[in-house]
């Protein structure tokens, strides 16, 4: 079994103060693993470790087999992020922005053209590429930052609250878009404090006091914890 | 008796149509839901309703006060709590609360049994100030001075929005007890899932309503046969199955797929057969009753 994230015992100190406490998980390569936990659980803590943004206290981490003490420089260039709210730049075009993530990202300028062209038709956005992002309705921007945010094929990508906000049937179709990218075996990491989002994700650990409190299946956690739903789950767990 | 009614409201910023045609009444006393996703209309239709924004067209009272002629004396018996905390940062919960109370021409003491409940979750911190509480207390805060001088109509913009489940089911416990009061609600959200603790709902989407009823009734209503189908591999199920010829629709659920078949007569059995035919083994298929999403969903394909 090949893993995109594996970590023991990871911990995360700021003075006497404890954000994250010994948590110990792995992600398959190719699964959709949802990330939960209240505002001040310490979700945020354990991204940027995983992101090689933050230096961890003690424990042990690997993300897409890099060492998150030493290798951060590594991470960085193969994980991708896409934030609902801060992704793309309102004042380029769709093209300008494709193109300036293709370069962030690393890629060639060869590769950015063949790459633009692929995403341009794939999301049918050729009759407007040269529009700027503002005018964009919320559906296809989330659609745009999410493929701009896999345009390097990183080995995971972290998505945090990706689809708020929005539509029955756009949500669906921002959804059919990660089980996709899940089946070409790109790992998907999902944040969000919207637990119905998360009955979308192959596995799930719910966080508090820095702590993961509970992890399995949605179907898994439901049935322990005798809930019809994540949120019921949720609310036990967080009431103790 | 209506407390809110709203006859053929319209509404455009420039090419924009924000609300087309909106019609609906509210009893007294009753909590009704706006559903809808962002950009649906629902903030501005809680501006009209709350007259701080004027319809193109149409016409709309609350306890029977006209939101355009009457509205200095609507303002008075009607509370409103924006989708943005906006109260003052830099005074204390205290002195926000003794703010509006001074406003309407009361007092806290006056109306502390209405907000009681609410407010004595935050009247340990009354020397803070409204900056430095966390979101469910600020909340509180907001809700409390909303109810502060006894409003007949309270209006909620997305209160749940950003906010965990624990402090979600909070506020609705709290908008049920305002409710017994004789309080008349109208709470907008784009979570589906909270048009179960309305007494009824309206689904607004592109600035139109799709459906104004109880959420028991709109779920009835759903005239096909839905089935949920498990499976490891959803997107292989998805990809399958939208070349099906009698597959009118297939989404992703939550950890299932959605199925709803154009076959009046069709059988489970047929699209496992399907299915493996194509190199989808082990699938599971269930009947299962549609939910307010399904029911949205719906909707919106009927409309387009």
């Amino acid at each position: 079994m090949e893993y995109s994230i594996k970590a023991e015992n990871l911990t995360k100190k700021f003075g006497n103060f404890i954000a994250v406490n010994e948590i110990t998980f792995d992600v398959k390569k190719g699964e959709i693993f949802g990330f939960l936990g209240a505002n001040g659980a310490g979700k945020s803590t354990a991204i940027r470790m995983l992101c090689g943004l933050l230096k961890p206290t003690s424990g042990f981490a690997t993300v897409a087999g890099f060492d998150v003490f030493k290798d951060t420089e590594k991470i960085k260039r193969r994980i991708g992020y896409m934030s609902q709210k801060f992704s793309l730049y309102d004042d380029l075009t769709i093209l300008e922005n494709i193109q300036f993530y293709g370069g962030i990202y690393g890629l060639s300028k060869k590769q950015i053209l063949e790459k633009s062209n692929i995403l341009i038709d794939k999301l049918k956005l050729g009759d407007i590429k040269n529009e700027l992002i503002a005018s964009l309705p919320l559906g296809w921007k989330q659609k745009l930052a999410f493929s701009v945010a896999i345009i390097h094929e990183p080995e995971i990508v972290f998505l945090d609250e990706p689809t708020g906000g929005v539509d029955p049937i756009t949500r669906r179709q921002f959804w059919e878009l990660i089980y996709e990218t899940a089946a070409q075996g790109i790992t998907v990491f999902v944040t969000t404090h919207y637990m119905d989002e998360a009955e979308y994700c192959n596995r799930i650990s719910i966080m508090t006091a820095g702590v993961i409190e509970a992890m399995g299946s949605p179907s898994e956690l439901k049935k322990k914890y005798n809930s019809d739903s994540i949120d019921d789950v949720f609310v036990k767990i967080a009431r103790g | 008796m209506y407390s809110i009614i709203a006859k053929n409201i319209s509404k455009k910023y420039k090419k924009v149509t924000a609300l087309d045609d909106i019609s609906f009444k509210v009893e007294s006393g009753k909590i009704f839901g706006l559903i809808g996703p962002d950009g649906a209309g629902k903030t501005t239709l809680i501006r009209i309703l709350a007259t701080l924004i004027l319809q193109d067209s149409g016409t709309a009272t609350v306890e029977n006060l006209d939101n355009v002629k009457d509205f200095k004396k609507l303002r008075d018996i009607i509370g409103y709590m924006p989708g943005k905390f906006s109260l003052y940062q830099d005074l204390t919960v205290e002195e926000n609360i003794n703010l509006f109370a001074t406003i309407f021409g009361t007092s806290l003491k006056e109306n502390y049994d209405l907000v009681k409940d609410i407010y004595s979750h935050i009247e340990p911190f009354k020397d803070r100030r409204a900056g430095k509480l966390s979101g469910g207390m600020k909340q509180k805060l907001a809700l409390s001075c909303a109810l502060i001088h006894k409003p007949k109509v309270l209006f909620l913009d997305e209160p749940t929005t950003g906010v965990d489940p624990v402090s979600r089911k909070e506020l609705w416990a709290m908008l049920k007890k305002l409710a017994q009061f004789g309080i008349t609600i109208l709470v907008s959200t784009p979570y589906m899932d909270e048009a179960s603790l309305c007494d009824e709902i309206g689904l607004i989407q592109g600035g139109k309503l799709l459906a104004v009823e109880k959420p028991s009734k709109i779920t009835e209503n759903f005239s096909k046969k839905l089935y949920a189908i498990k499976h490891s591999n959803p997107h292989k199920v998805i990809t399958t199955l939208r070349g099906y010829e009698f597959c009118e629709n297939i989404y992703p659920f939550g950890e299932t797929l959605h199925y709803i078949d154009k076959l009046e007569n069709f059988k489970e059995n047929d699209i496992l057969n399907y299915l493996e035919k194509n190199g989808v083994e082990s699938a599971s298929i269930e009947p299962i009753k549609a939910t307010i999403e399904d029911c949205f969903i719906d909707l919106m394909v009927g409309g387009r």
